[in-house]
């Protein structure tokens, strides 16, 4: 009986249901959309942290920011003043990004602190090459006649320089040194070897190099090439292409030898910390800071706060404006539905009337308005599932591209140890824009929640009516002239 | 089998009080029958509900079958409603969504009866009141005549001791009047029911064996030693 006085209620009120439903598909479809599209920016944000120090990296370990002057050992380029005229002169200085390096013990030290799975060392470096000549200017003596002169401007013995001048190309590349020995954790990972092969872990001091594929393709570099960074040959054994379209160096090549090329000895930049429960992350980052001084611990959520952009602009939309959005959505939907379910009872009251005069108890006729709200919400909850499917499906079909800025890099800038946002190796610009194409991913959790929505949505409703139903005398009921 | 001792029902309405019932006392045996006459406000429908256990007293006492329904507990009075009383309304009060076969069972719900059973003693019922071909339309399928039938049905299904009429004519024709009151004179007889029936209708006052008149409240019964 139950199922059919409510298949025959629905079917007598399917326009008042199809409203229920219909509020309540809004609100849900809302909730999925931007539960899905929320998840497409954490996944971007994910992407675009993956490409600063790679995947499975939890946290970065840096030097803390020295004060100004102390530890800088920038070196200056060095040109001889020849008597040659017009001879090209080169210099390259390898240097260590932001300055700042950790002693290679530190690696084995945070290595051994509770809760850290693995770590891994790495030392970014930025080769400035400068190549170029001078030209000498001329003395032009006031009554004629001149002599050759070095320098540019400037008058001598009373004549007068002409001419002159100095013409340098500086090209500025990095040089990521990588542990071969831990392939699984560093910057490499967020790439894909896609010629050639990786480092072997025996290729610990070997003259070999992986090369970037946008870098390769400017510098017309392949496997089986060779490229000489600071008057070292180093054979290109693989290319590898980032993830997110933005590599973590130029070059990649193995630890040591970047170490010796930057005279950096047991020296590294950054340490790569896996911790072994994802959970216990600010736990393990406490840890590190208090047994290792002077260092500085950036996790995922410490750099997540600084990527701005589009993609930032977005997600803080999804998080605040979107969840509010929903909410109040829902609220209303659920409002309405309730006080749509109570009209409903009103104009019944005498069926519910006679029910209760009939023997009915008010907990069999409550049951009876809610089982009727509750098949509302859940038609609601599977039009809102279809909805907002179809919501989530639009927007990765879409893929609106978003851009996220990974704020300012290069030698000595950005936060701490130069990188980006303070953690792994620079990259080639002073300010890095990475677009992410975005995707709504709909997980069966946001499905469950859609369905739990559904299910209390028509539970609201039906608790409406059925507060109602339930209050009814017979004898009222049955005196309401309708 | 009941038994009323001064009940009074009072109504207020903002300062105005009105006292539909003024301590009435009533007696009415078992396998009686009753007709309730009255000018409209009179509180014919509001006795009728005491008697029916739809409503309680202001003050007083309605003792049925021993038991004073006036201080049962709500879930008890709807036990005494579901297996003991019938009821027959005058606007027939039918589930529109339901067929005759259906409004029918939902009298039998609270009795706890299986699908199968209910819907063969629901037909049986319909059987009858000479509905037996009807039982799968709807009540905007049947004529008044018809919708009262099945709400008859529907009151005598579960078999009651009571069966409580207000108005079962009031909105139907002559012919159909007296065909209705045919079928209830009938099936009170054949039944053995105690039949209460709230009426405006004199001519059929006149045939009862007891009635009961009210006005302002007060009741006055009159035997018809002719009925």
């Amino acid at each position: 009986m139950f199922f059919t006085y409510l298949r025959r209620e629905l079917r007598r009120r399917r326009k008042a249901a199809l409203v229920v439903a219909s509020g309540l598909a809004l609100g849900i479809a809302l909730v999925i959309v931007v539960s899905s599209v929320s998840s497409g920016m954490s996944q971007a944000q994910d992407k675009v942290l993956q490409s600063l120090y790679g995947l499975g990296t939890d946290m970065t370990v840096t030097k803390a920011a020295a004060p100004p002057g102390e530890g800088d050992n920038r070196r200056r380029f060095e040109f001889d003043a020849k008597g040659d005229t017009g001879a090209e002169q080169s210099s390259d200085r390898v240097m260590v990004q932001g300055f700042q390096t950790l002693a290679s013990s530190t690696v084995t030290q945070v290595g051994g602190q509770d809760g850290v799975a693995q770590a891994v060392g790495g030392l970014s470096l930025t080769v400035l090459k400068v190549n170029g000549e001078f030209k000498p200017g001329e003395i032009t003596p006031p009554q004629g006649g001149g002599r050759t002169g070095q320098g540019g401007t400037g008058g001598a013995g009373g004549g007068e320089v002409r001419g002159g001048g100095a013409a340098f190309d500086v090209n500025s590349y990095t040089v990521f040194g990588t542990d071969v020995a831990a392939p699984a954790l560093g910057p490499l990972t967020s790439s894909k070897i896609t010629t050639g092969r990786t480092f072997k872990s025996t290729e610990t001091d070997a003259a070999v190099a992986v090369v970037d594929s946008a870098y390769a393709k400017e510098k017309s570099l392949a496997v089986g090439k060779t490229v000489t960074i600071s008057g070292t040959k180093f054979s290109i054994v693989g290319v590898a292409t980032a993830d997110s379209g933005d590599s973590a160096a130029n070059l990649y090549i193995p630890l040591k030898k970047a170490q010796t090329l930057a005279d950096s000895k047991d020296k590294v930049t950054t340490v790569y910390v896996k911790a072994a429960d994802s959970q216990q992350i600010d736990s393990v980052k406490s840890a590190i800071q208090k047994n290792i001084p002077d260092t500085t611990v950036t996790t995922s959520a410490d750099l997540a706060g600084t990527v701005s952009g589009s993609l930032s602009t977005a997600s803080d939309l999804a998080t605040t404006v979107g969840k509010w959005l929903s909410i109040a959505v829902l609220i209303a939907a659920f409002l309405v539905a309730g006080l749509l379910t109570s009209s409903a009872v009103s104009r019944r009251v005498r069926e519910f009337g006679t029910l209760k005069a009939l023997g009915w108890k008010s907990g069999r006729v409550t049951r009876q308005v809610v089982g009727e709200a509750l098949v509302n919400g859940l038609l609601g909850g599977v039009l809102g599932i279809a909805l907002g499917l179809g919501g989530a499906y639009l927007v990765t079909a879409i893929s609106p591209t978003l851009t996220a800025q990974l704020g300012s890099t290069g030698g000595g800038g950005g936060l701490a140890g130069g990188g980006p946002m303070g953690g792994g190796p620079a990259r080639q610009t002073a300010s890095k824009a990475l677009d992410i194409a975005l995707t709504a991913p709909v997980s069966v959790s946001t499905i469950g929640i859609a369905v739990g929505l559904a299910v209390a949505g028509g539970l609201i409703a039906g608790g409406f009516g059925g507060w109602r139903a339930s209050r009814l005398r017979p004898a009222d009921a049955l005196r309401r002239v309708e | 089998m009941y038994q009323l001792r001064g009940v009074t029902k009072r109504y207020s309405r903002g300062k105005k009080t009105v006292d539909a019932l003024a301590g009435v006392d009533l007696t009415i045996e078992d396998g009686g029958r009753l007709v309730i006459q009255g000018p409209t406000g009179g509180g014919k429908s509001t006795l009728l509900q005491m008697l029916g256990g739809l409503d309680r007293p202001t003050r007083g006492s309605v003792e049925f079958d021993g038991v004073d329904l006036a201080q049962l507990p709500e879930a008890r009075l709807t036990k005494v409603r579901a297996e003991s009383i019938g009821f027959v309304f005058q606007s027939f009060n039918l589930i529109p969504t339901l067929t005759a076969q259906e409004n029918v069972e939902t009298a039998l719900v609270p009795l706890g009866l299986k699908g199968a059973a209910r819907r063969e003693r629901a037909a049986e019922a319909l059987g009858s009141v000479g509905l037996g071909e009807r039982l799968g339309h709807v009540p905007g399928e049947l004529s008044g005549g018809q919708q009262q039938r099945v709400a008859i049905a529907r009151a005598l299904v579960k078999r009651p001791k009571v069966l409580l009429a207000d108005e079962p004519t009031g909105n139907l024709d002559e012919s159909m009047r007296d065909e209705i009151m045919e079928l209830l004179e009938g099936l009170w007889k054949e039944h053995g029911l105690t039949f209460i029936m709230v009426t405006h209708d004199s001519s059929i006052a006149r045939r009862a064996p007891r009635l009961a008149t009210i006005r302002k409240g007060r009741v006055t019964i009159t035997e018809n030693a002719a009925a």
